[in-house]
């Protein structure tokens, strides 16, 4: 008589089985630790490139042609203009654009169409962008090489993906609570704001965060608005001119003297200092919010 | 939740702001401490090629030193890029590692733009090898263009030093360029490739450094670049006598200087624009401090400066150009 569960074949099959199951435990555990080894790597160069060359001094003076001179104080401080810039104003018309989207506007063939844009804008090369900044803000706004026109032209560039963003977190609150909460007699606007929008939070700022880490680190966009990269004043308004750091640390790691090598690891080491600061940050508002749900 | 919202943000744009304005203060206060005779006003805007770059900072360094109350900034456009501003009015001065070309002339004229060319330095392209070529002792301009020129030996553009020249080894020799955006691809093109397709099996980057570690890591390779990534990384390369018709010239300040390394050596320029130089005193100031001071700059920088009354004489045409 056949038994309904052969034990034997059941253990032959397990192993089997059970090799299978380390394959792919080993395997995505090869692809994390990839691209961790390349990352420790990275700072592992730039670190001992960068030490002995990144001091105070290095955060207070302006560029030079002398390395041991050279510093950043400019292009820090326009990276800080330019995000407080960007920052605002692409959260503002992206999270506006999802809120419009996803809770206002009927599905039609003209939502769709929007849709198909804002996604198809998010694989567009920056230096289009650039393009249509020096355009329409520095020529056509008569703007030039100010912080405005580039904060403009940086929010468009990253407006797509936190739109995007934005609405899957939208997306993602479910709808028992619109509905409890116009069950409560709220009016539309009472709920995407006390009720929607926190639950959402987290998500928009997990897609934010990388929206503007992009925007820091991007430089193709302001060469074509023609962003120069010397600079030895800072902007006092936003109709100043200006430098941002990625530009600097490219001009730097071009330079035949060697030193320049170390100055440019210094830049990167600022750079990152400020991400990571930019960063926790937004995750620690997140984490705030997140604690309600 | 509210208050945490308006406590965050605020806190982070109080921060932002805080920075921005100590910084800003700073800036003003180093500034009142120089003084010196005739203290101007106003910003210069300068743009163009990546060559002239490290000249133009170090000059603008100095400049502002002297004068805190003019804002100099200078762009790396690129020399095209360059010019594209410079001909709509929207730039002051214009780097240049080539003379402007017909188009932008006409793009110049059609804006009512007038301006003044001037020499500021000498870079010398400099043809380099492995350290451990032993064979290549200097190489004839129709030599390099059999090296570089797409088909000039064979159709898939594999080229051995045999090919070049009798007795050199059956190897395959590895190329290495600056990309088409720069200046430099730009001279090379026109001297020696004549406007032919440059090699396709060439491999091209915009950083000159990695033009460097390519041939520093290749017995077989060769390369060119501005003369001051040869001087840096003169015990890592073997850099290669040119012959254009009067036998083989290595490069070196006194040769690109007087002309004898043709015909790989090149003018640097930088374009004034005669309104800015009419209008702002800023500009004609910074102009003539060009003039006067560039020799030293160029050379700090790793360029070749022109001799002396050619800067004298620039700076005749300059006073001339203010009437």
């Amino acid at each position: 008589m056949k038994r309904l569960v052969d034990h034997s074949e059941v253990i032959q099959h397990m192993n089997g089985r059970l090799v299978k199951n380390n394959i792919f435990k080993l395997l995505f555990f090869f692809a994390t630790v990839f691209g961790l080894i390349i990352l420790v790597v990275l700072l592992y160069r730039v670190f001992t490139q960068a030490t002995g060359w990144l001091n105070i001094d290095f955060l207070q003076n302006f560029p030079s042609r002398i390395p041991e001179r050279a510093g950043i104080k400019a292009a820090l401080v326009g990276s800080i203009w330019l995000m407080a810039m960007v920052a605002p104003l692409s959260l503002f018309l992206g999270v506006g654009t999802a809120i419009y989207l996803e809770e206002y506007a009927k599905k039609s063939r003209f939502t769709d169409f929007i849709q198909t844009n804002i996604s198809n804008l998010a694989g567009v090369p920056s230096i289009v962008f650039g393009l249509l900044g020096l355009t329409v803000f520095a020529r056509g706004m008569e703007l030039g090489r100010s912080v405005l026109a580039a904060g403009l032209t940086m929010s468009l560039l990253v407006l797509p993906v936190i739109v995007v963003a934005s609405q899957e977190a939208l997306r993602a609150v479910p709808n028992q609570l619109r509905e409890a909460s116009y069950g409560m007699g709220a009016t539309k606007w009472q709920t995407i704001y006390r009720v929607v929008l926190p639950a959402a939070v987290p998500g928009i700022l997990t897609g934010s965060i990388l929206a503007l880490s992009r925007a820091i680190g991007e430089t193709a966009p302001l060469i074509v608005l023609g962003i120069p990269t010397f600079i030895a004043y800072l902007p006092k308004s936003v109709f100043d001119t200006f430098t941002v750091m990625p530009m600097q640390i490219y001009n730097w790691t071009g330079r035949p003297q060697e030193e320049f090598q170390h100055v440019a690891a210094a830049g990167i080491v600022v750079l990152l200092v400020l991400l990571v600061m930019l960063n926790s940050i937004a995750i620690w508002i997140r984490n705030k919010f997140q604690k309600r749900f | 939740m509210k208050n945490w919202k308006v406590v965050a943000l605020s806190t982070m744009f109080s921060g932002v702001l805080a920075f921005t304005t100590a910084c800003g203060g700073n800036a003003t206060n180093e500034g009142e401490k120089n003084g010196s005779s005739q203290q101007l006003q106003g910003d210069v805007k300068m743009d163009g090629s990546s060559t002239v770059f490290p000249i133009m900072e170090a000059t603008a360094e100095e400049y502002m030193a002297e004068q805190p109350g003019v804002k100099v900034s200078v762009g790396v456009s690129g020399t095209g890029g360059g010019f594209e501003k410079f001909t709509k009015g929207e730039t002051d001065f214009s780097n240049a590692s080539r003379p402007i070309k017909d188009e932008e002339k006409q793009a110049a004229q059609k804006n009512g733009i007038e301006y003044q060319e001037f020499k500021i330095a000498y870079d010398g392209l400099s043809v380099v090898v492995n350290k451990e070529n032993t064979w290549v002792d200097h190489l004839t301009v129709d030599e390099l263009k059999k090296i570089w020129t797409s088909g000039a030996v064979s159709g898939n553009d594999k080229v051995k030093w045999s090919d070049i020249r009798k007795g050199w080894p059956d190897e395959e020799i590895k190329l290495f360029s600056p990309g088409h955006d720069s200046g430099t691809f730009d001279y090379f093109d026109e001297v020696i490739l004549n406007k032919q397709p440059i090699n396709k099996n060439a491999q091209l980057s915009e950083d000159d450094n990695v033009l460097v570690k390519g041939v520093e890591g290749d017995k077989n390779a060769i390369g060119y670049f501005g003369f001051a990534y040869y001087v840096e990384n003169k015990n890592k390369l073997k850099v290669v006598p040119i012959d254009g018709g009067n036998g083989p010239v290595e490069p070196t300040h006194e040769t690109i200087r007087s002309g004898e390394y043709k015909p790989l050596s090149r003018p640097l320029f930088t374009y004034v624009n005669l309104k800015s130089l009419k209008e702002k005193p800023q500009v004609y100031d910074f102009a003539k401090y060009i003039l006067e001071n560039g020799a030293k700059f160029s050379e700090d920088v790793g360029y070749v400066a022109l001799p002396k009354d050619e800067y004298t004489q620039q700076l005749k045409t300059l006073e001339g150009l203010k009437k």
